[in-house]
């Protein structure tokens, strides 16, 4: 199984119904899997802070959802983070494909990465690498259901060493 | 249009408006005078008043309606506000939940910081804004009357409308307290949403 297909079946085991998203190419198997299958409804935003919105909204109204995005993505939604969700204590589960590591061709992803991790710890919200297959089903599983139980929201991390990495990239990668 | 509409207030609009909620809407008001004029309008457990997060009222707004569809949700945002987050009309155009009602209050300046100009005070005009991004069913208020009259409906499913108001430049009339905690707290019981126990009581 594909470790898109096994993510979205971890979503399905917490009654994650609804997906906010803008769009990456990492997450593309994801957002096809999300797309295709009746379970989900999907929203793509134009802005990840956007999104944050809508889960704030939806999990207020009684709906589970998530948020992917990519790692500059994050960087646009400190403020929502910190004026919204964390004073209200509205869990928020973010679903990051991690760039600007391991074979990086765009220096600025590079550099807003760099801001990812201190962003999160600075504003007490759990994180986790997902990097294989082996852990990711049960990481991802506790973590959401901990999020959603202590009214916390947490960030899925996921790394290249689960995805492969920004196909672009990739191909970048072997004339590097 | 926008040249023309008379300059309304927001205090008094938003009271109206609370006057025709009789379903326990949701409201969901943005940052500053939006939510301070809705609190001045009376507490009711279906009000969420934003404390921070400028711009996220109509997003929040539409998540509410998409996890409650037979429930109205209003949201009710400032021009300096929404300019900060065109897009979400985009969004929010495509998605076309049939419950949502969007307000607008366009006083051409952010009040609360001094009363700098927005780009409404000059060419920007909120409703073409809305139309352009796909909400179809966006209107400038005329007076009080007209705003009552385009509020005749049923918020659950008459579906989705914007409403832009060209309003004086008076402040809010209260001060919300800024305790998000129980604000949300309060709101998610007020939708029936949230554990309940013997603290309920």
């Amino acid at each position: 199984m594909a470790w898109s297909d096994t993510f979205l079946q971890v979503l399905k085991d917490n009654d994650v119904r609804l997906v906010t998203y803008v769009p990456d190419n990492v997450l593309t198997p994801l957002l096809t899997g999300v797309t295709s299958d009746n379970y989900f409804r999907s929203i793509c935003t134009t802005r990840e802070d956007e999104a944050v919105g809508v889960v704030s909204g939806a999990w207020m109204g009684g709906t589970r959802s998530v948020l992917m995005m990519q790692t500059s993505g994050f960087a646009l939604i400190a403020n929502a983070l910190a004026s919204l969700t964390v004073p209200s204590q509205i869990p928020v589960v973010m679903v990051i494909s991690e760039r600007g590591t391991m074979g990086e061709f765009n220096v600025g992803q590079q550099l807003v990465a760099r801001t990812m991790r201190p962003v999160l710890d600075s504003l007490g919200i759990a994180h986790h690498t997902l990097t294989d297959q082996a852990t990711m089903p049960f990481i991802a599983d506790r973590s959401i259901k901990q999020a959603f139980m202590t009214q916390a929201s947490v960030a899925l991390i996921l790394s290249p060493l689960l995805t492969g990495g920004n196909p672009a990239g990739n191909e970048k990668l072997k004339s590097a | 249009m926008t040249s023309t509409a008379k300059r309304l207030n927001r205090a008094d609009l938003t009271k109206r408006l609370v006057a025709k909620l009789k379903h326990d809407e949701a409201v969901v008001a943005g940052i500053g005078n939006s939510n301070f004029d809705l609190y001045a309008a009376g507490h009711r457990p279906q009000n969420f008043y934003m404390l921070g997060s400028m711009g996220l009222a109509c997003p929040i707004a539409m998540g509410v309606a998409l996890a409650q569809p037979e429930r109205g949700v209003i949201a009710l945002e400032g021009d300096g506000s929404i300019l900060m987050s065109l897009g979400c009309l985009t969004t929010i155009g495509k998605v076309a939940p049939r419950n949502l009602t969007i307000v607008i209050w366009d006083n051409g300046v952010y009040q609360i910081t001094g009363k700098q100009a927005t780009a409404t005070a000059g060419a920007a005009d909120i409703v073409a804004i809305a139309k352009g991004a796909g909400i179809a069913n966006s209107h400038w208020v005329r007076d009080e009357a007209h705003f009552e009259e385009m509020l005749n409906r049923r918020f659950s499913e008459d579906g989705l409308l914007l409403l832009a108001a060209k309003i004086d430049d008076q402040p809010g009339t209260a001060q919300t307290p800024r305790d998000p905690m129980l604000i949300r707290n309060r709101f998610m019981k007020g939708l029936g949403v949230g554990r309940a126990g013997a603290l309920d009581a």
